[in-house]
């Protein structure tokens, strides 16, 4: 299958339209932010239901807070707030308020990832991932375009428990079908190959198409699945599409320690050990500049995917 | 006041449970649990408007307490027990493997009566709030109450969610700070000083009432008063006085035994000060 794309959008803003159509649809949705409704596209929700938005400050532990008390209360809260402030600092409430407690607190986070550009390390969080699937009880979720994020944003608030969702700041190609259903937990194989997986997550979904459109060029039939659940992880699609290819390259804009990676790696080594390459941030932290001038650099864009496919089939 | 029994003949039985609880597995926290004895047993027996045979976590049409400062779970399982949210001879399994009594509160288990796990400060008060905020979505006229220990209000958190119930006049909320003075390392001011407890929580914008914790009496009156004060555009605190240890001679007057349990014999002298009045667990 190709993809093409005609516009771009940014993910954040499939956020927004999602919790806007979720408000008119479910009285029981409520939506709260610490000082950044615009950013995270919540205005309209806010300017059509005041009575059901909450604007927190900059106080983003008493948001967590607040947002697990809205739960028990019967309400299905959307917290927004950027992925590090959405985690890393909030760690602590997320674990004992929302997940070890069960709330159902739906956990949204923008500008994750290098692609936040200018602002630079401090904002551009990579860790997130990782935090989050470490908690017992969490659901993990990381779409890939605007689309799959509103789908996204519509199918966890049918699901009952604490789910992190992660999405971003560039304006990025809308690949995805507007009506695509989207099921928490299922893998989606984006392109049919034989020689190589390519298991991706978020922007990188994209990258991979890229890519392996590059290497059906060089001969070589590559398999993208986009995994949009971090956690659970769809181990059914990843080990039926690698005892067919027999290698795998994992895609992410996260750290290499903690991220998509890893939890492929681990199912894979218990079950069906094949030769494996990460595409992800090698242990560092980030630094300012354009989106994609920072995939460029940190080693995250379509050719080193590309490499990483030619690299890892080699190690069958 | 209580048809069976008098709240003072509870508040000693409580007060065996949680001396008995603690010693039985040589862990936990007597110091705290004594001290807020009077004000939660006087809470549950006299105020909350709730059903402990129809427990659901939402508390649809029934007041809500959450319990901030979690290590005085000991305390918080006997009053439960008492009221009849599960058996007495379920306190028997506290801190023990395979028990829904867990160190520290949670739902995990699914004991009747709690609705959030509790043990890292400083978080009650934000869930608190937004239960208080569900309850006015939701036109249910039934109030919040939290308890807080003072050692917690150091944590940041607390001031953020006392700016927020201020600025949204969330004012069906009665927040109670248990000021016994004492936290883990020492008195709250060798440790960081709380400084004007009082002006802090008005200038924030709260209403502030006192309450002598350790007599049933006060507390009682002061709960109802505090209830006639909700709806009034303001969240309330009740700065509640207690003896950590209270009841307990020797372990009174003192943070020693904030998170320490009694020996075979000091079991023994406390008991002998504290008469069986419902029966032991």
């Amino acid at each position: 299958m190709k993809y093409t794309f005609t516009e771009k959008k940014d993910t954040r803003s499939g956020f927004g339209a999602g919790l806007f159509e979720l408000g008119k649809k479910n009285p029981n949705v409520v939506a709260l932010t610490a000082d950044l409704s615009g950013s995270l596209k919540m205005n309209e929700f806010a300017k059509a239901f005041p009575d059901r938005f909450f604007q927190m400050g900059i106080a983003e532990a008493n948001m967590m807070g607040v947002a697990a008390g809205l739960a028990i209360g019967g309400k299905i809260p959307f917290t927004g707030t950027f992925a590090n402030f959405s985690t890393g600092r909030v760690y602590d409430q997320i674990r004992q308020s929302i997940a070890y407690s069960q709330t159902n607190v739906k956990i949204c986070a923008s500008h994750a990832g290098l692609t936040l550009g200018e602002d630079g390390a401090t904002h551009q969080m990579l860790e997130d991932l990782g935090m989050m699937k470490m908690l017992p009880n969490m659901t993990v979720i990381s779409p890939c375009d605007y689309n799959e994020t509103k789908a996204a944003t519509l199918a966890i608030a049918e699901h009952k428990g604490p789910v992190y969702l992660r999405f971003g700041r560039p304006s990025w190609p809308v690949f995805t079908q507007a009506d695509e259903p989207f099921i928490i937990g299922k893998a989606k194989r984006m392109t049919e190959g034989n020689d190589v997986t390519i298991i991706a997550t978020g922007h990188l979904v994209w990258k991979s198409i890229e890519a392996a459109e590059i290497l059906e060029e060089r001969g070589i039939s590559a398999e993208v699945i986009n995994i949009h659940t971090i956690k659970p992880l769809d181990e059914e699609a990843i080990l039926a599409s690698v005892k067919k290819t027999g290698c795998v390259v994992t895609a992410e804009e996260h750290l290499r320690n903690g991220g998509l990676g890893d939890s492929v790696a681990q199912f894979l080594a218990q079950t069906y050990p094949a030769p494996i390459y990460f595409i992800a941030v090698n242990d560092t932290f980030g630094e300012s500049g354009k989106p994609l001038e920072l995939l460029t650099k940190y080693g995250l864009d379509t050719p080193n995917i590309v490499a990483a496919a030619e690299s890892v089939i080699r190690r069958k | 006041m209580n048809k069976q029994y008098p709240l003072t003949n509870i508040c000693t039985q409580v007060r065996r449970d949680i001396l008995r609880m603690v010693h039985a597995v040589q862990s936990g926290h007597p110091g705290g649990s004594l001290g807020c004895t009077d004000f939660m047993v006087s809470l549950y027996f006299e105020i909350l408007q709730a059903d402990p045979k129809k427990f659901t976590i939402e508390g649809k049409n029934e007041d809500l307490f959450f319990l901030s400062n979690g290590h005085i779970s000991p305390l918080w399982y006997s009053v439960l027990a008492r009221k009849g949210y599960f058996d007495i001879s379920e306190l028997a399994t506290f801190r023990k493997l395979n028990s829904r009594l867990q160190g520290h509160p949670t739902t995990a288990e699914h004991l009747p009566g709690i609705r959030v796990a509790s043990g890292s400060l400083g978080q009650g008060l934000s869930v608190a709030c937004g239960a208080a905020l569900s309850k006015k979505l939701n036109q249910d006229k039934n109030l919040i109450y939290v308890l807080m220990g003072d050692g917690e209000i150091q944590e940041g958190q607390v001031w953020e969610a006392a700016l927020f119930a201020a600025h949204n006049k969330i004012d069906n909320l009665i927040a109670t700070i248990d000021l016994n003075g004492q936290q883990v390392d020492g008195t709250t001011h060798q440790v960081l000083s709380l400084g004007d407890i009082e002006a802090k929580w008005k200038s924030f914008g709260w209403e502030v009432m006192h309450m002598h914790g350790n007599n049933v009496t006060d507390t009682v009156n002061t709960l109802k008063s505090a209830r006639k004060r909700t709806e009034k555009g303001k969240p309330i605190v009740i700065l509640m006085r207690t003896e950590m240890g209270y009841g307990v001679d020797f372990m009174t007057g003192t943070h020693k035994w904030h998170g320490v349990p009694p020996n075979d014999s000091q079991l023994e002298i406390a008991l002998a000060q504290l008469p069986v009045t419902l029966g032991d667990y």
